[in-house]
């Protein structure tokens, strides 16, 4: 029964995976009846380049069918492309462009399920190559991610687990520090940065601070929670057994608490991993969070979609080892 | 007059009754209990039992009066005085043999782990565990193996006091009556003194050498204490015939049945409440005793220390 169920679920998974993919092909593909992209001579690029315009910005209106002529007025405009898209495009600006119809499909700059496979194929085949301090693996830059995540986890479990106890054991301790745990819990991870980047001043230092600081309250709210709600007749068993407060700490209250306070360093893990990027996006330099901006703004989707659906697979690996470790301290009673 | 081994003197219990009263669950209850004694105390859910035995055990606070053991005064748990919960209280996420070796190793901080383990084992084969099932989780055995389980932690740590909660009320009659003999016979031979709480009769008449009754609560207290005059070894088949059984009997069922309820009621208003020492034999040798007719314990003799 079990393993019927099991294979419809994997049979519908796969359908699902496939349709997907079918769509996602059938929306990215470029007709061949579409105008071609214009291409540029060298002397043109490089006029177009002396005009202060982004290769990526030529790339971009070329591969649209826009002429050289066009494109210079585009580069006299001396505008980023952000800002003439937000003024409407280049056409609101009063640049003739090839017909609307003639033009490729909007889709077509989206990458294609073709060109993502090739680009997964070639990350995941060399994920270590150092070819300069911005063209690195995605290998060696989710490195960076998970170590500042581990660092910033590894210290926040130091504080919140220790802490938790306190304020799980004692209902004074409970009472003193709730009104700044309700007041800390719900600010958003972000808007710890600009505090951390002033008072830190070091990027590196105020992102493990943003990790410390969003990893904290699951983990301890839910071991004070754990703590404070075990049974009493498991307490009353080290009573009278005479045991010690820290041995009944060790040995009774850790255990009984131990899902709880596993659930909540699942759900820190999970914060944790979705801030690291965030985090990487605004303070740049290294690492995945940064490198889905940096082909951003490069430009390279396909790389950049590549980079998101590893953090994806990261991020469920993360939660796969807290799901073993719940699993593992689990009891029936 | 000398002591008893375990006195409970002027114990009174409150709590507040979450209306902003407060509710009086016993009021300057007077007992005691000899050495080697195994004493059953017997009544109504709810009249006080499971809070008088928390008190003796030291894991609750009381309201004031003295409990005094081996000449002194309890406060706090202690190892001497052995729980068997309600509710086994076995920890959930330890195997059997764990649960056990967790009291041992308590008891005995000295001892090796092989010795911790191998006195354990003893204990659960005493009480009719051993081989795989010791190795499984509370969860995986049955109610009756985890009342094994408890009473094997508790005896294995040889407490001067043996406190037994209702142990089998969540048994089946056969389970119950095999655990029935095997706590006898551990108890036998040894000087443990047993304090057991039960509501089942005919278990109290088995097992006790001597049966407490409680009023209903509030302001609870131990009316009578009833001597089972019934030799051992008792068997469960054989102790029905004997001429004192149903006397025994009748008295407690009249009791529980009527008098718990007339008895109880208001505070005492500074009165000692000690109970009154029931002795009923049937046996022909009390010149006292002629009426043939077991149904009216009202003719039975009470006898005051
Ligand atoms: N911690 C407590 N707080 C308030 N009331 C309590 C507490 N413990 C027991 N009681 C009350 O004391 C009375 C006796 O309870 P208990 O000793 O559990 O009875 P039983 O004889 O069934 O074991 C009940 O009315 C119960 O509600
Ligand atoms: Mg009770």
């Amino acid at each position: 029964m079990v393993q019927k169920i099991d294979m419809r679920s994997t049979v519908l998974s796969l359908t699902i995976l496939l349709i997907g993919i079918f769509i996602w092909h059938v929306a990215t593909h470029v007709p061949d009846t579409g105008p071609k992209g214009v291409v540029l001579s060298q002397t043109e690029t490089d006029t177009l380049l002396g005009k202060n315009m982004l290769p990526e910005d030529i790339e971009y209106y070329s591969a649209q069918g826009v002429e050289f002529t066009q494109l210079e007025q585009i580069a006299s405009l001396n505008l980023s492309r952000a800002m003439i898209e937000a003024a409407g495009g280049i056409r609101a600006l009063g640049i003739s462009v090839p017909d609307e119809n003639s033009a490729p499909a909007p889709g077509s700059l989206f990458p294609s399920p073709s060109q993502i496979g090739t680009e997964l194929w070639a990350t995941v085949t060399d994920p270590f190559y150092v070819a300069g301090t911005n063209d690195m693996g995605y290998g060696i830059q989710m490195g960076y991610s998970l170590l500042r995540v581990l660092i910033g986890y590894s210290l926040s479990a130091a504080v919140a687990i220790p802490l938790g106890f306190l304020i799980g054991m004692s209902p004074m301790f409970y009472k003193a520090l709730d009104p700044f745990i309700q007041v800390l819990k719900p600010i958003s991870p972000l808007a710890w940065m600009p505090i951390a980047l002033f008072t830190i001043g070091d990027s590196e230092l105020s992102s493990i601070f943003v990790i410390f600081i969003c990893s904290l309250w699951p983990m301890l709210t839910n071991t004070a929670f754990g703590v404070a709600n075990v049974r009493s007749d498991w307490v009353n068993v080290a009573r009278t057994h005479e045991l010690s407060t820290t041995k009944t700490a060790l040995t009774v209250i850790l255990p009984a608490a131990a899902p709880t306070i596993i659930t909540g360093m699942r759900i820190s893990i999970g914060i944790a991993w979705l801030v690291i990027v965030a985090a990487e996006m605004l303070v740049g330099g290294t690492g995945i969070g940064y490198v889905v901006w940096n082909e951003w703004n490069g430009l390279r989707l396909d790389r950049m979609i590549v980079a998101i659906l590893l953090i994806g697979v990261v991020g469920m690996l993360l939660d796969t080892a807290f799901a073993r470790l719940q699993r593992a301290v689990a009891y029936a009673e | 007059m000398t002591k008893p081994y375990l006195s409970i003197e002027l114990l009174t219990q409150q709590f507040p009754d979450g209306a902003g009263g407060t509710l009086t669950v016993f009021e300057n209850s007077t007992f005691g209990v000899e050495q080697g004694e195994f004493v059953c105390i017997l009544g109504h859910s709810g009249c006080g039992k499971s809070t008088l035995m928390n008190v003796l055990a030291g894991l609750a606070e009381r309201t004031s009066g003295a409990v005094i053991m081996d000449g002194e005064q309890i406060s706090g748990p202690s190892l001497d005085r052995g729980v068997v919960f309600q509710n086994y209280s076995l920890l959930p996420w330890l195997s059997a043999l764990k649960n056990v070796m967790f009291g041992v190793a308590a008891r005995h901080p000295d001892w090796s782990k092989a010795e911790v383990q191998a006195h354990s084992e003893k204990y659960l084969a005493m009480v009719g565990l051993d081989g795989d099932a010791i190795h499984r989780k509370p969860s995986q055995l049955s109610g009756g193996m985890r009342q094994r389980v408890s009473i094997a932690r508790a005896f294995a740590n040889h407490p001067k006091l043996l406190l037994l909660d209702e142990p089998f009320g969540a048994l089946d009659a056969l389970t119950r009556g095999t655990i029935q003999d095997e706590l006898l016979k551990i108890w036998n031979g040894t000087n443990q003194t047993v304090f057991m709480i039960t509501h089942d009769i005919d278990e109290a008449i088995l097992l006790a050498d001597r049966i407490l009754l409680m009023t209903n609560g509030p302001f609870a207290r131990v009316a009578e204490a009833v001597e089972i005059t019934i030799p051992r070894p008792r068997r469960r088949e054989e102790i029905i015939d004997h001429p004192n059984y149903y006397a025994i009997r009748n008295h407690l069922v009249h009791f529980l049945g009527s008098r718990s309820n007339e008895l109880a009621g208001q505070s005492g208003g500074g009165t000692v409440h000690t109970p009154e020492t029931i002795r009923i034999d049937r046996t022909g040798n009390d010149p006292l005793e002629s009426d043939d007719d077991p149904t009216h314990p009202a003719q039975l003799r009470a006898v005051n220390e």
